[in-house]
């Protein structure tokens, strides 16, 4: 294969789908970009992208422990970050409440953990994990289509579960004292909502690496949340920058001989850039208030 | 006076009531009666125990002895009547969630299931909500972009929009400016008059609720005192409290300044320790 741009862009996107790897690795990259934007944008609200990072890293001792195990790496990585996941949860919380102070301290904990016990595993196995390089800055070769179908699962439940517990979530990431007293399960939330977020940064990792996950599950939605202060409208920005980043990064990666981690991250970071900057430079009066929102409420 | 008119149930009732956290005890004995329709400050020393009794009211803390009634029924059975403002500190400009989708979460936030496209109804609620409390210039922008002032009233809108008949608010008044401070009391009795709700607002400082207030309650030393204030606010019943001498003083201008009040014991700081 050697596929070259040319200046046809009609054909240069039809040779993107001319091989069948490349055509899974566009469908699992755009059903990770939705996942990973909707639950990045309740991570940015929640100010939990450590929590996020580690749970990327538990793909490492769960890969290792997977192929100590002889089992499949996916199966690995779900266990380790849900695990990982439960422990956060667990230990993050003083007076009844979850304390984020407390939680950082806890995270890392779990983080080195982690890396301890993939060094165990993988010493154990004695062996070489071939596939490390790309678990860490990921890969869009050799996406089978089973892998696609199951990503595409994980990606439907938990869409479903943000469908259904979404409102409340929300209203406990504003105030998780309100919502108590209003009867909200707050706990349970916030455990299930590290769980959904294991699964979310486990399935993203397998396109962007354990190390780029943050280009697709923190940058847009973060960028998002610079644009606009709107949560319907977030939400969409947030997959809608997901997506293009994706699919540009797939493009590039496709016709030039750079890892698809490097132009993922390099087009999150320059859409986060723009973001940043626009909310600075565009759009405000002498008080200091984008127009855009004091416009709404007139 | 509304809570003279209506000879019902009052609005909060604590009968020999003792309550403990983490099994020391708060305050013991307490007896309370808040008539319907009433302005009540609770006041008191930090970690007193004064988020105790809204978190009793609320039904999220049992009490170790006695009875409480609120609204005519037990603690957590009419959490829909109550409006709840937790103490807390202000949102900052990384929170980027409108004041106006804040509000409507005191309508549909607990609900599971997805948010259907605006109704008419919610979205007439909020805006009335917000009206309410004059936040409408600024309800549109990002929460974190107002000020503590309008940060509060758009809380005090969140805590409305349900049409609640108890409205417990846990310093809203804190970390305010000294005009804000006045103009929130002021607000709190405005809505208090018109809406016909029972307002229990837990503050440090007596002085910009005393034109409103018709019964304080002091929460110190381990007990619990209500009344008048001006039979609460005295010499006599606050040295009686914290069984040490504490002078009150009245400024020129009307305002009550209490002197020698002892410092709250530190294992009593549980809900004021915030990270």
């Amino acid at each position: 294969m050697n596929p070259s741009l040319t200046w046809n862009l009609v054909s240069d996107v039809r040779q993107l789908f001319v091989y069948p790897f490349m055509v899974n690795a566009l469908e699992a990259g755009t059903i990770v970009a939705v996942l990973a934007a909707v639950t990045g944008w309740f991570v940015v609200l929640r100010r939990q992208t450590f929590a996020a990072h580690a749970l990327s890293v538990m793909s490492f001792p769960g890969a290792s422990a997977a192929a100590l195990a002889g089992i499949a790496l996916p199966i690995g990585y779900f266990a380790a970050c849900t695990a990982a996941a439960l422990a956060i949860a667990a230990g993050s919380r003083t007076q009844h409440r979850r304390n984020p102070a407390q939680e950082s301290a806890v995270i890392a904990t779990v983080e080195v953990v982690g890396f301890a016990l993939g060094f165990l595993f993988l010493s154990l196995y004695g062996g070489v994990l071939e596939s490390l390089e790309s678990l860490l800055f990921g890969s869009f070769l050799g996406i089978t289509s089973t892998q696609v179908l199951s990503l595409l699962g994980i990606a439907l439940v938990t869409l479903a579960l943000f469908g259904v517990a979404g409102r409340p979530l929300l209203a406990s990431s504003i105030d998780d004292l309100m919502a108590r007293a209003r009867g909200v399960p707050v706990r349970l939330l916030e455990v299930s909502f590290l769980v959904v977020l294991g699964c979310a940064v486990g399935a993203t990792a397998q396109i962007t690496g354990v190390l780029l996950v943050f280009a697709l599950l923190v940058a847009p939605a973060a960028a998002a949340q610079e644009l606009t202060s709107r949560i319907g409208l977030g939400l969409a920005l947030s997959v809608t920058i997901a997506l293009l980043v994706i699919w540009v990064a797939l493009g590039l990666a496709y016709y030039t001989n750079y890892s698809v981690g490097f132009y993922v991250s390099s087009i999150a970071f320059a859409v986060y850039l723009a973001a940043r900057l626009r909310r600075r430079f565009w759009h405000r009066d002498p008080r200091g208030i984008n127009i855009e929102t004091a416009t709404v409420a007139a | 006076m509304t809570a003279l008119s209506q000879p019902e149930a009052p609005a909060v009732e604590l009968r020999g009531v003792t309550v403990e956290r983490d099994g020391r005890p708060v305050w013991r004995n307490a007896d309370v009666r808040i008539e319907q329709g009433e302005f009540v400050a609770v006041l008191g020393p930090n970690g007193a125990g004064k988020s105790t009794l809204l978190d009793l009211l609320l039904g999220l803390l049992r009490p170790t002895t006695g009875s409480i009634s609120v609204l005519g029924g037990g603690p957590g059975s009419n959490g829909d009547q109550i409006g709840y403002l937790p103490q807390r500190h202000a949102f900052d400009s990384t929170t980027r969630i409108r004041g106006v989708d804040i509000v409507r979460l005191g309508l549909d936030g607990t609900r599971f299931g997805l948010p259907l496209p605006w109704r008419k109804g919610p979205r007439e609620e909020v805006r009335k909500a917000i009206d309410l409390v004059g936040a409408s210039d600024y309800a549109g922008r990002s929460i974190g972009e107002c000020s503590g002032g309008e940060q509060q009233r758009l809380l005090i809108a969140r805590t409305l929009i349900s049409a609640p008949r108890l409205l417990l608010l846990d310093e809203p008044l804190d970390s305010l400016d000294l005009p804000n401070q006045s103009a929130v009391a002021a607000l709190v009795n405005r809505i208090r008059r018109q809406q016909g709700v029972t307002v229990l607002l837990v503050a440090h400082d007596v002085n910009p609720l005393l034109p409103y207030v018709d019964r304080v309650v002091y929460v110190a030393g381990g007990r619990v005192l209500a009344g008048k204030p001006e039979d609460v606010i005295t010499n006599q019943t606050l040295s009686d409290l914290y069984e040490s001498p504490v002078e009150v003083l009245r400024t020129s201008d009307g305002r009550l300044v209490v002197v020698g009040q002892p410092e709250a014991p530190a294992h009593h700081s549980d809900r004021h320790h915030h990270p």
